[in-house]
């Protein structure tokens, strides 16, 4: 149900520019308006969350710990420097692997349960799968977006030139087929897929966890039929989007409508970006249970809003309490007075 | 325990498919059995007397009744206390916004693998707080309620909070695989907080917290009990071993002051890894003292909020002043090490004495760096440390009838990284040791599911469910290697892993480290050991008890 509404939802968001520049013909609206408004909710509502994010406070240093820690003696017990780091180099070494390798998800395994001979098995087995889906497409779009830097950049930096010739290297098709469109096609629909199958993961996903996965969807199946289908003029739309980088705008007649569902639905998902669970791309960075060393027992790290005013309870109360047992026990007490029966306890 | 089914049909119970319903549509079930007992008024009026304003009306009060008698502006509170929690907790706030619900930890937790209960899926857990975090504080949230997952907080909120956020042992297994590290321990803590604020709480913690403040143990012993039980203790190390070892207590002057949970103090088989302290310290001359008033290594108070963690955990510098101790050494302990590890200094470490230095081992020279700030050492380094300088004599033939597999416990495991040192004690004392499967142990190690403060009897159910992964690994062993001990390092587990295994691997016993450590243990001058520090007899010396006769008599 979750699914059906953000495809159905999707399918709307289509419709609104096929209409709008077909019958209405708001070109300037779908070509300039919407896209530069789209980056200002985008860039905007980013570094507004982040700074939320940064105005939080870190009170204690909690990284999960994967390994061994810095021990006594290294050479005795060796330390495993990438999951449970102990100096700011060794965590960033474990945040870049975070990052750009899915370390965590890497990890993943799967629970079954057996019926042994005599007595129940649980049985736990690597499960890479999710790891692969995700980081197929994760660097396809990556990549995808990076390609996308000819559009806005002239000269072409040599990098993208770069990108697009190893990603083009296969040499199917004309106009070549990017290897990168297929992963990220295949990585969105495998995500999506197992969040319609697995009946585990399709009961923990809302709408807001479809919806995103449909909008790229839609992106880059737009992307695709501009580019393979309707072979739209790349000239007149590098004119539109240079324009829009140097607020220089025109919207060249050339410009088919293909391109401005394309620009409407990635502008959507801009906008969506910053209020929504995509955020996990600018949010892994600042999880307190991965970028932070294991070093507090060896270094001071201070508490913001540490509460001097709260104290252990008193020893000379304590002394007091139980003195005259303790003096009865023969244990030591600051104040020998604790130790006399007094008159109003008896 | 008797309405218990028996493991099988447990076993068979398991069902991953999730129900018809979606998860906010499905009830919750209060039937006694799925929640712990609330506090006692006169504890939670104790701690009101000297922490105020963190914990709601004390009361009598049942989550079996429909009315909890809460306070009237109870939602307030707690939403008020979560906004307040998001600009203290950077930890609460990013882990409210970037979950992707990818699924990654569903079946890590063992509360969910040995329940199929959807709600102890990690994400869905967190969920319960994160659908009000969305409904209460983000405008998509508040519009476009059901899409987004999000709901606002009402009774029948927090009532689940009540269920389930009890029912997280803060193991933190679902935070290793979180592809963003996200810690459902953090959420729990910050839950439990919350609530406390309006008066929910349970008698298992919330007794322990108050005894530890007043007598600075969890069962409330006052000191002169307390010597007394340590006075026993060295009695029957003198029945077993014919010396009679040094136990000071709240002595001034010592180098050292040591710091153990304190149920390795009166429970049975901590009692065993207590006298293994008090052996090996004595045997190599170590210049230290314990103490009644900070007789509690395990920290109780991090099961509720921040602020109680840090007025328990405050003693510890405290008495080390009193005493003039120059650093701490801690028992085998799980949460208590969380907590020195990764809270401590920073809670309390400006209010360590001039006088404390980086601890150094007398016997070895060893400076331990790693704990320069706090001064507090763990004991298996310290023992380690030891057995690498070959200052013990040990004979671990005499463990020989222990085939032993190693526990690790949470809090050292993930919370600290503390994986080697225990197993390199271990194995210097026993000649048989095996390890439980890859998956189940070590960094990915699992639950007693007694933790954080649910070692309680009355939710027997749902521990010795959330005990199946363990238990199961531990039945695993034992078929292959006849394993019959299962050792570990946390006076909680050493109370919780004996039902599991009576449950889920008949036969197995369960003891601490220097347990073995002193069975194994060459003491000078000591007797002949016929038996263990049980004081159960040493292979060999069976017949000893009953038919013993003296050697002159034998021909005749």
């Amino acid at each position: 149900m979750n699914a059906l509404y953000s495809l159905l939802f999707v399918f709307l968001l289509v419709l609104i520019p096929l209409f709008g520049v077909d019958a209405a013909h708001l070109r300037t609206f779908f070509g300039v308006c919407i896209p530069t408004t789209a980056f200002i909710i985008f860039i905007i509502g980013f570094i507004y969350k982040v700074i939320i994010w940064g105005r939080s406070a870190v009170p204690f240093r909690i990284p999960t710990t994967g390994g061994q820690f810095k021990s006594f003696d290294p050479k005795l017990f060796p330390q495993n420097k990438l999951d449970c780091p102990q100096t700011g180099a060794q965590t960033f070494f474990r945040m870049v692997l975070e990052v750009f390798a899915f370390r965590s998800l890497f990890r993943n395994t799967a629970v079954s349960l057996h019926q042994g001979k005599d007595h129940p098995i649980v049985a736990y087995k690597s499960s890479k799968w999710l790891w692969l889906f995700a980081i197929t497409f994760h660097y396809s779009f990556f990549i995808v977006a990076l390609r996308h830097l000819r559009l806005f950049l002239e000269p072409i930096p040599f990098f993208v030139n770069g990108i697009d010739f190893v990603d083009g290297l296969l040499q199917i098709g004309a106009p070549t087929m990017y290897l990168t469109d297929l992963g990220l096609l295949a990585g969105v629909l495998l995500l999506l897929g197992r969040r319609l199958i697995n009946a585990r993961i399709n009961y923990i996903s809302y709408a807001s966890d479809f919806f995103p996965l449909f909008l790229i969807l839609s992106v880059a199946l737009s992307g695709i039929y501009m580019r393979y289908y309707a072979k739209v003029d790349v000239i007149a739309i590098k004119e539109l989007t240079m324009g829009l980088v140097t607020f220089n705008y025109v919207v060249p007649e050339a410009v088919g409508v293909s391109f401005f569902i394309h620009v409407f639905l990635v502008s959507c998902l801009m906008a969506y970006f910053p209020f929504s669970k995509l955020m996990h791309f600018p949010g892994v960075f600042l999880s307190p249970t991965r970028n932070l060393p294991n070093d507090t027992r060896a270094k001071h790290h201070v508490n913001p809003w540490n509460d001097p005013n709260i104290k252990a309870h008193a020893y000379a109360d304590y002394e007091k309490q139980f003195g005259v047992p303790m003096a009865e026990a023969g244990l030591p007490l600051d104040n020998p007075e604790n130790g006399k029966a007094p008159e109003e306890e008896a | 325990m008797s309405d218990i089914p028996k493991a099988d049909e447990l076993f068979k119970s398991i069902d991953y498919n999730p129900p018809t319903t979606g998860w906010m549509d499905t009830p919750v079930d209060f039937s006694p059995g799925h929640w712990c007992y609330p506090a006692k008024p006169e504890k939670m009026e104790y701690m009101e007397s000297k922490l105020p304003g963190l914990w709601g009306p004390a009361r009598a009060w049942s989550p079996g009744e429909a009315d909890w008698k809460l306070p009237s502006n109870w939602k307030e509170i707690v939403v008020n206390g979560f906004r307040e929690r998001l600009k203290k907790f950077r930890s609460l706030q990013v882990f409210m916004d970037i979950c992707v619900r990818c699924g990654a930890c569903a079946d890590k937790c063992h509360f969910f693998i040995g329940s199929g209960d959807p709600k102890n899926m990690p994400v869905l857990r967190a969920e319960l707080m994160r659908s009000v975090y969305r409904g209460e504080f983000t405008v998509a949230g508040k519009i476009l309620s059901k899409l987004t997952g999000s709901r606002v907080m009402e009774e029948d909120v927090l009532k689940e909070w009540f269920i389930y956020f009890y029912q997280c042992t803060q193991c933190r297994r679902c935070s290793l695989y979180c592809p963003y590290g996200i810690d459902t321990a953090e959420m729990t803590m910050m839950a439990r907080e919350l609530m406390h604020l309006v008066g929910l709480n349970i008698n298992w913690i919330m007794e322990p917290v108050a005894n530890c403040n007043v007598t600075g143990n969890h069962l409330g012993i006052q000191p002169h009990a307390f010597k007394d039980i340590v006075d026993f203790m060295v009695d029957d190390i003198e029945e077993v071993t014919g010396k009679r070892v040094k136990a000071p207590l709240n002595e001034k002057g010592h180098e050292i002051l040591f710091i153990t949970p304190s149920g390795d103090v009166f429970a049975d088989p901590g009692i065993y890894t207590f006298m293994g302290y008090l052996m090996l310290f004595d045997e190599i001359g170590l210049d230290y003292t314990m103490s009644t008033y900070a007789s509690e290594g395990g920290n109780f108070g991090s099961f509720t909020n921040n602020e109680t963690m840090k007025k328990l955990n405050a003693k510890m510098y405290a008495e080390a002043e009193r005493l003039g101790c120059k650093w701490i050494l801690g028992g085998e302990c799980g949460h208590m090490w969380r907590v020195v590890h990764q809270y401590m200094d920073t809670m309390t470490g400006d209010t360590q004495h001039a006088g404390m230095t980086t601890p150094k081992s007398p016997i070895t020279g060893t400076v331990f760096e790693t704990s320069a700030a706090t001064k507090m050492l763990h004991i298996t380094e310290f023992t380690a440390d030891l057995m690498k300088h070959n200052k013990l004599k040990l004979d671990p033939s005499r463990n020989d009838h222990l085939r032993v597999t190693f526990h690790d416990s949470c809090n050292p495991a993930r919370g600290m990284g503390l994986l080697e040192e225990p197993r390199y004690v271990i194995k210097h004392v026993v000649n048989n040791y095996f390890e439980m499967p890859v998956g189940t142990t070590r960094e990915q190690t699992f639950c007693c599911a007694g933790g954080s403060g649910l070692n309680t009897d009355e939710i027997m159910e749902i521990r010795l469910r959330g005990g199946l992964p363990r238990g199961n690994a531990l039945r695993y062993v034992q078929e292959k290697h006849g394993v019959n001990t299962m050792a570990c390092i946390c006076a909680i587990d050493r109370a919780t892993l004996i039902p599991l295994a009576d449950y889920w691997a008949p036969g197995v016993t369960i003891c601490g480290v220097h347990e073995m450590v002193a069975n194994a243990l060459v003491m000078e001058g000591e007797s002949e050991r016929k038996m263990d520090l049980r004081q159960e007899y040493l292979p060999g010396f069976e017949d000893e008890e009953d038919d013993w006769t003296p050697p002159n008599m034998e021909d005749a």
